[in-house]
């Protein structure tokens, strides 16, 4: 089967109204290996020079960088380059899936491994908290015996309709209760809040991080850095496994989405999560991200 | 009673009621001395209570517990091991899911991470509770900041003193082996071969309620006490950030919570961790007692499953039974609890503690929406000891916490422990706040012995001379200041108020209020008198006596595994907050004398018992550049008063402890050339200028260069030229006004206090740039 391939190159640059004395970072910028996406190359380049580095591999099986400095410094820049290929998935159908009420015991009865290991995701977490709220407006896409995927597709519909894409109206510390009761945010928002209605539910549900790639209008040229990262959902269909569904663009990913990893919430998989003494207060801070696709891959054609 | 007790009770009817209460009067005043207390001075304060009457446990008694403890212990270790590896007791459904993935104090980011030895616990804690039926229950289990030893320690150390003739007739067993334990268990989790590892105890800071603890175990266990912020990571390895720069730690006692103890990993709203410590552990550079996670099994829900736990993970029966519990995240427990409403009390599952819930209140939804978040525990009614209150002897409810020493597969009981008296016989919390009363616990009989410990090489002396980190070094430079700078207000309050009551001393009084409104003690305009018994008696007047006492207590206290017990009992007996206020000068000038006094004592302390560090250097220096300070501000305001001036000599000597020495120099009748002489340029007086440049100049080449080689060699520069200056001034006095090289001696004196108080900036921005700001 052929495989997209693409070439991630992934900049933040800080800016610090006063030298940085220490600082500390986890960067969470290298694509997971997966059964449909096959990393080829990745390197994370930053300047200045980091004191130490080193790689391990965090609780949900993301790879994570740590980087300390040492040396003062005002600004700091972190380019992630990465070459993917991504296959596409796989989606039962709908009408197969088992009833969704069914989803949530069966987890529970089964003790095999990735049942147990989804059962990680039925219960709140620090930006997921449980809700009453949250239930409530998943309902409607959840009828008795309704077929699990069709649920979930007509919950994340709906959410695309209700809720408007607004960069203004949030933030990364914005409670989720704020935005149900505003229905504005970004994809972070609208991840969190699909995972809040789905684990109201008894559903697991999970967070991924990762790229994009945006398409130019028709006759336009893509501009460099216009994309970005980006999150959306993943839900666990017992018998089929994880299925990713995306609120912000009401579709199920496959071949044009680049999975980093994931997590019970933003805050397991944050990109770059870093504690600095020095620097000031509000660094600023740019992001560019560009997602180029170059053809096809196909395995073993290319060494 | 039990016939453990009798020898108890034969010694306090040989003793009597009347020496009973005054041995309990001598502990509370030792008590209050040596200021062992959880609480921060000035915070809504609970000194220790102890009450004299030790809770006697019998050797078969102990027995029980020990074998039922020391099983736990190795459980409770396993099952950590289990949890944060492989976590067979999940997939074997031995343990539900739910249990450790709704849990927030199961640390994900630790998963995995290796722990030496498989050594999670080295130390453990639990509290037992004794039934009416003289059962043994385990309330809770303490596993990640096991806190109380140095209570139940000096607690013993007290009894001793004031109960001498109990102690040789019971012959409790001794705790003399708990510290050289400890030590040795830390130096054994060192990941370095070094023979002597360096070990530092990690504390929150001196807001916690078990800060007396941190500082007690630092210096007992000869090694440095450390903030989050005196502790750095690089190149994966964590360092004490000294006055001599960066040191390697290789192990660290902690005191602080897992969720706080690195903001890279766990909480980042948190500023008393270390950034980048969890990466240090997962390089193995470091070790900790205990292992960061290990909070997770104090989770009031696992007591459920540990019967069953300890049959599958040790293939025993669990010897000592937890309070009976059942957790809420499961169905038919759930219903049990329900229908059990009325007598169980519903918990929270988790170790965050709040306070109990009866099914039925307000917060019945929230139980209902997420049960699995709730226990239900049955309450034990704690049985009754002998205690020792208000004057009588009493029966109260009590329950104890026990101490374990291990390697994570044999455990060492300590043979003693922390016995709380919470004033009612139904706990309402299973968090025990340390300020209940307390009392010592008495094991009888001989025990197993506790394993002699290896020998570890003590610390060097160097160790303790270098490892001073940089906070430690700013709060004794000014505990320094504030220490001279008491002193100062006591002396010219006292001799204004001295002037007040003179026959005829009106006039001088008028002159030395001047001088006080001059050095701002007064405002301008405020009546002298009152102003002055104000300073004495407000608690809060700033710059006052209460208010500089109160900031020698907080410099003092955030240095106090550095301060020897006398000199914490002297800082005690200042007057922090006067008991009764003075009401007139008379007594208000034996107030001061009293606190002249016990400042002479604590310097004396200072002198001759500290030993010459860098410790004492910056204590020293802070010393020094007060007192010149405070002289240059007093001349600059004496020759001020051009027309009182002569008025005012004789206040100034006195002042500044002088007066003596002038008679004794110049037989005379007291001239301004002279007294400035005196105080200014003659470098025999310990009072003078001179001496005190001299002594500054002395100090600055020692302080330590290598942290900032730039910055030391600047406070050097200044002070020795300042010095050299003070020794080639002129002094020309005859004019009507005195000169000093020729120019006007006021202005000249005001640009030397400008730039003597440089030298502070100076040596602030090279040793404590960090630190908080302080009032100056």
């Amino acid at each position: 089967m052929k495989s997209q391939l693409y070439e991630i190159t992934h900049t933040t640059l800080y800016r610090y109204r006063f030298p940085v004395l220490t600082s500390h970072n986890l960067l969470r910028l290298a694509p997971r290996r997966m059964e449909r996406q096959v990393r080829l190359a990745h390197t994370i380049e930053i300047d200045p020079a980091p004191g130490a580095r080193s790689v391990h591999t965090d609780y949900f099986g993301n790879e994570v960088a740590f980087t300390s400095f040492a040396e003062p410094h005002r600004e700091l820049r972190i380019t992630s380059r990465s070459t993917v290929a991504v296959a596409p998935a796989y989606f039962p159908d709908p009408s197969e899936t088992p009833a969704w009420e069914s989803v949530g015991p069966l987890c529970c009865s089964d003790r095999s491994r990735p049942s147990l290991e989804a059962r990680e995701f039925l219960f709140a977490s620090p930006q997921v908290p449980a809700g009453t709220g949250f239930a409530a407006y998943a309902a409607p896409s959840f009828p008795a015996r309704r077929p699990l995927l069709e649920a979930v597709l007509d919950l994340t519909g709906r959410i695309y309709q209700d809720f408007t894409f607004d960069p203004t109206a949030t933030t990364v510390a914005t409670p989720l209760e704020e935005v149900l009761a505003n229905r504005r945010g970004v994809c972070q928002d609208f991840a969190h809040f699909q995972i809040a209605c789905l684990r109201s539910l008894g559903l697991p549900a999970r967070y991924v991080s990762g790229y994009l790639e945006t398409v130019p209008p028709p006759g336009c040229p893509k501009l460099a850095g216009v994309d970005a990262s980006h999150a959306w959902v993943a839900f666990f269909c017992p018998g089929i496994g994880w299925i990713d569904v995306d609120p912000t663009n009401n579709l199920l990913p496959s071949m044009r989405h680049v999975t980093i990893g994931w997590g019970r919430d933003y805050g397991d998989v944050c990109p770059i999560r870093g504690v600095v003494s020095g620097g000031g207060d509000y660094p600023a801070m740019e992001v560019a991200v560009d997602v180029t696709a170059h053809g096809f891959y196909e395995p073993g054609t290319q060494g | 009673m039990e016939p453990a007790w009798h020898p108890l009770v034969h010694c306090l009817d040989t003793l009597g009621p009347d020496e009973i209460a005054a041995r309990d009067a001598t502990a509370r005043r030792v008590l209050r001395e040596q200021g062992i207390a959880c609480h921060v001075p000035g915070g809504a304060d609970a000194p220790w209570e102890l009450d004299i009457l030790p809770l006697v446990i019998s050797s078969t008694q102990w027995q029980i517990i020990e074998s039922g403890l020391v099983q736990r212990a190795r459980l409770l270790n396993r099952l950590l091991g289990d949890l944060y590896g492989s976590q067979h007791t999940l997939r074997e459904g031995w343990l539900p899911a739910p249990l450790l993935y709704a849990n927030p104090s199961y640390q994900r980011p630790c998963q995995g991470v290796r722990v030496p030895d498989g050594n999670y616990l080295p130390f453990y804690a639990a509290d037992l509770a004794r039934s009416a039926d003289g059962r043994w229950w385990v309330l809770a289990d303490r596993t990640q900041n096991p806190a109380g030893l140095a209570f139940a320690l000096e607690n013993r150390d007290l009894l001793s003193r004031v109960l001498p003739e109990a102690i040789q007739t019971l012959r409790p067993r001794p705790l003399d082996g708990a510290l050289p334990l400890l030590r040795e268990t830390l130096a054994r989790i060192s990941p370095s071969q070094r023979e002597s590892p360096t070990v530092v105890v990690l504390t929150p800071g001196p807001r916690n309620e078990a800060y007396f603890e941190h500082t007690y175990l630092a210096r007992k266990l000869c090694c440095t006490l450390a903030e989050g912020g005196d502790l750095t990571v690089r190149d994966r390895r964590v360092y004490l950030k000294t006055l001599e720069g960066l040191r390697p730690v290789d192990v660290i006692l902690r005191r602080v919570n897992d969720a706080y103890c690195d903001p890279l990993e766990f909480r980042n709203d948190s500023l008393l961790g270390v950034p980048g410590l969890l990466e240090a552990v997962r390089g193995g550079r470091v070790a900790l007692a205990n292992a960061l996670g290990c909070g997770l099994v104090e989770s009031p829900a696992l007591l459920a499953f540990l019967p069953s736990l300890c049959r599958r993970l040790l293939d025993e029966e669990l010897l000592l039974p937890s309070v009976a519990t059942w957790w809420c995240g499961g169905a038919r427990e759930l219903e049990e609890v329900q229908a059990r409403e009325e007598t169980l009390a519903l918990r929270p599952a988790w170790p965050l503690g709040a306070p109990p819930e009866r099914c039925g209140n307000p917060a019945k939804n929230l139980f209902r929406a997420s049960p699995q978040e709730y226990v239900g525990q049955e309450e034990v009614i704690l049985s009754r000891a002998p205690s020792f209150r208000d004057g009588e002897e009493r029966m109260e409810p009590y329950y104890l916490r026990v101490f374990l020493v291990g390697d994570g597969r044999s455990y060492h009981l300590l043979p003693g422990g922390l016995v709380r008296m919470p004033g009612r016989e139904r706990l309402t919390t299973s968090l025990f706040p340390l300020s209940q009363r307390s009392k010592d616990a008495w094991v009888l009989g001989e025990g197993t012995q506790a394993p002699e410990p290896a020998r570890v090489s003590p610390p060097s002396s160097e160790h303790t001379f270098i490892d001073l980190p940089s906070r430690a070094a700013d709060n004794l430079f000014w505990l320094g200041r504030y220490a001279e700078r008491l002193e100062h207000i006591a002396r010219t309050v006292r001799c204004a108020l001295a002037c007040h009551l003179e026959a005829g001393g009106a006039a001088r009084f008028a002159a030395v209020s001047g001088l006080c409104e001059w050095l701002g003690l007064r405002q301008p305009g405020e009546p002298p008198l009152p102003a002055l018994l104000d300073l004495i008696s407000s608690p809060s007047r700033p710059g006052g006596v209460g208010d500089l006492t109160a900031r020698m207590h907080l410099a003092a206290f955030a240095v106090r595994d550095r301060l020897s017990a006398d000199t914490w009992r002297l800082l005690n007996r200042l007057p922090s907050r006067p008991e009764t206020a003075p009401a007139n000068p008379l007594d208000a000038v034996s107030t001061l004398d009293t606190l002249v006094l016990d400042l002479a004592a604590f310097s004396g302390m200072e002198m001759e018992n500290m030993t010459r560090g860098h410790g004492w250097l910056f204590l020293d220096f802070g010393r020094r550049l007060e007192r010149a300070g405070n002289l240059l501000s007093l001349v600059r305001a004496v020759i001020r008063q051009e027309r009182d001036a002569d008025l005012l000599l004789r206040p100034l000597l006195e002042i500044c402890d002088s007066l003596i020495t002038f008679r004794q120099r110049y037989f005379a009748a007291i001239r301004l050339p002279d007294v400035l002489d005196l105080l200014l340029f003659q470098r025999d007086n310990p009072r003078s200028l001179a001496f005190q440049l001299e002594a500054l100049d002395r100090a600055a080449a020692s302080l330590p260069k290598a942290l900032n080689p730039d910055g030391a060699a600047r406070v050097c520069w200044e002070t020795t030229a300042l010095s050299a200056r003070a020794r080639a001034m002129n002094l020309d006095a005859g004019g009507p006004v005195p000169r000093l090289d020729g120019k006007p001696l006021g202005e000249e004196l005001t640009s030397f206090s400008s730039r003597l108080w440089k030298v502070s900036d100076f040596l602030t921005q090279t040793y404590f740039s960090h630190s908080i700001p302080r009032v100056s």
